[in-house]
């Protein structure tokens, strides 16, 4: 978990409270993997939601969706179907990694934007 | 469905259509482009409106729903602050009871950098890295100089309310020199946290910690967070006349123009971004027909309001690391459940 917080050098989340296994896969998945549920711990509709939009966007992706099975349980799930050239775990994996770069992108054209300072400021 | 109407919401009398968008790929015919980063990096776009020491104001267009509400969430529950998190009373004579004055006390903004503290976990012992401690000893008094028959109370008692800015700072370890340069304080010296009268004390010590809005809205980094869709009115007839007065006077002031062309009055948009979307303008039947009003669904105007512990601008950046830290924490617990866990049985199989 430690290099998670290396790659980004920050300290936003409390890596201690991070779940040891934070994503299980449940069972049930088919066994070429291009179906299968995953479990994630202590994650709800903030990362739920972007993350199944990210994955849908990929064309190999033929079905993605999330649930939060119950409120009282920080857990959610997320299920992903692919064609028979990719699997739910690729798919998973660049998903993130899109998701990723999205942020990785805006967060930059706002540092450009504020930096063009081409807005009213008022102190 | 027109191609440039596929990212508008259609805010129609009594209902709203077209609300969900579909840009997944193969969703309309299979004419549509896959998503590719460099595709988005073309049609993404930020404008920063305003900025002030705890207010912005910015649009984010081009990025989907999803992505707009997780920069909401987490500016309100998934950003960091300090915060005071324990109260050790040693006397509290005032008519505010233990636990409410602790409440009150906790929600005070403390000005600290989070970023300079380390998370404090429940079994570990506070140390000058993951805690602050200020203290309050404060006793109410009559005020001697004051007439007798005085009947302001701010005059006739000393200490009389108690206001955040007599919560004194004790610095711990070195955190004297580390923030020489910004001595920790509230951000507002001037909440009323309780009142009191001749003969009341109260004396106790807080200790903030590092915490996040999810766990307690005390927390949370902003006042408020939120985003609303650039509105767009489409004029499908010329409007003339007096209904042209008409028309403006259906929405929000500064939103509709009169122009005369020819000696005719018309009605104009001037700027739609002003208006309420009230739906005012559908009621009435001589503008049937004439009028459309949309809203852009890819365009989300972002207003955040800081509590003032952390510059606003600053505040959309570290949400947006948040939400990278996220992913990153999620690809290696990923990679940890394919390869030792489940994964490697689901090979075997």
């Amino acid at each position: 978990m430690e290099s998670a917080a290396e790659t980004t050098g920050t300290n936003y989340i409390a890596l201690l409270d991070v779940p040891e296994e934070k994503i299980e896969i449940l069972p049930g998945a088919s066994s070429d993997l291009t179906s299968v549920t995953f479990s994630i711990k202590e994650e709800d509709h903030t990362l739920g939601n972007a993350l199944r939009w990210a994955i849908m966007q990929n064309p190999q992706v033929d079905f993605c969706g999330y649930s939060i099975p119950h409120p009282s349980e920080a857990k959610m799930n997320v299920r992903i179907q692919t064609t028979e050239r990719s699997n739910a775990v690729d798919a998973m994996n660049k998903g993130l990694d899109d998701l990723k770069m999205v942020c990785a992108m805006t967060k930059a054209k706002l540092a450009q934007r504020l930096e063009e300072r081409d807005y009213a400021r008022t102190d | 469905m027109a191609l440039q109407d596929r990212n508008r919401v259609v805010v129609l009398e009594d209902r709203v259509e077209n609300i969900s968008g579909a840009e997944f790929p193969l969703s309309f015919d299979g004419k549509e482009v896959p998503f590719t980063l460099a595709s988005f990096k073309d049609t993404f776009d930020i404008k920063i409106i305003r900025v002030t020491p705890t207010d912005i104001e910015f649009d984010l267009i081009g990025v989907d729903a999803s992505i707009a509400n997780a920069l909401r969430r987490i500016l309100i529950a998934e950003i960091p602050t300090m915060a005071i998190e324990k109260v050790y009373m040693v006397n509290n004579t005032g008519i505010v009871q233990d636990e409410v004055l602790a409440h009150r006390l906790g929600l005070i903004p403390i000005k600290a950098d989070p970023d300079e503290f380390q998370w404090k976990r429940a079994d570990e012992q506070p140390t000058d890295q993951n805690t602050l401690v200020f203290r309050l000893d404060i006793t109410c008094a009559r005020n001697p100089e004051a007439a007798a028959d005085e009947t302001d109370n701010s005059v006739k008692y000393i200490n009389g309310s108690v206001y955040s800015g007599q919560l004194a700072w004790i610095p711990q370890g070195d955190q004297e020199t580390r923030f020489a340069a910004n001595p920790i304080r509230p951000v507002h010296d001037d909440i009323l946290v309780t009142k009191m009268r001749p003969g009341q004390q109260i004396v106790c010590e807080m200790h903030c910690e590092k915490g996040v809005g999810k766990d307690h809205a005390k927390f949370s980094p902003v006042s408020t967070a939120s985003y609303r869709l650039l509105p767009e009115i489409q004029i499908l007839e010329d409007i003339t006349g007096e209904d042209a007065e008409v028309f403006a006077q259906c929405f929000a002031p500064g939103v509709i123009e009169i122009v005369t062309e020819n000696g005719v009055k018309k009605a104009r948009v001037a700027n739609a971004r002003k208006d309420t979307v009230s739906r005012e303008v559908l009621r009435h039947k001589r503008f049937e027909g004439k009028v459309r009003l949309t809203r852009v669904r890819d365009h989300f105007i972002f207003s955040v309001e800081s509590t003032g512990i952390v510059a606003p601008e600053k505040l959309v950046s570290q949400a947006l690391d948040v939400l990278m830290e996220k992913c990153d924490i999620a690809k290696a617990a990923l990679a940890q459940a394919t390869n030792g866990g489940g994964g490697s049985e689901m090979d075997e199989e």
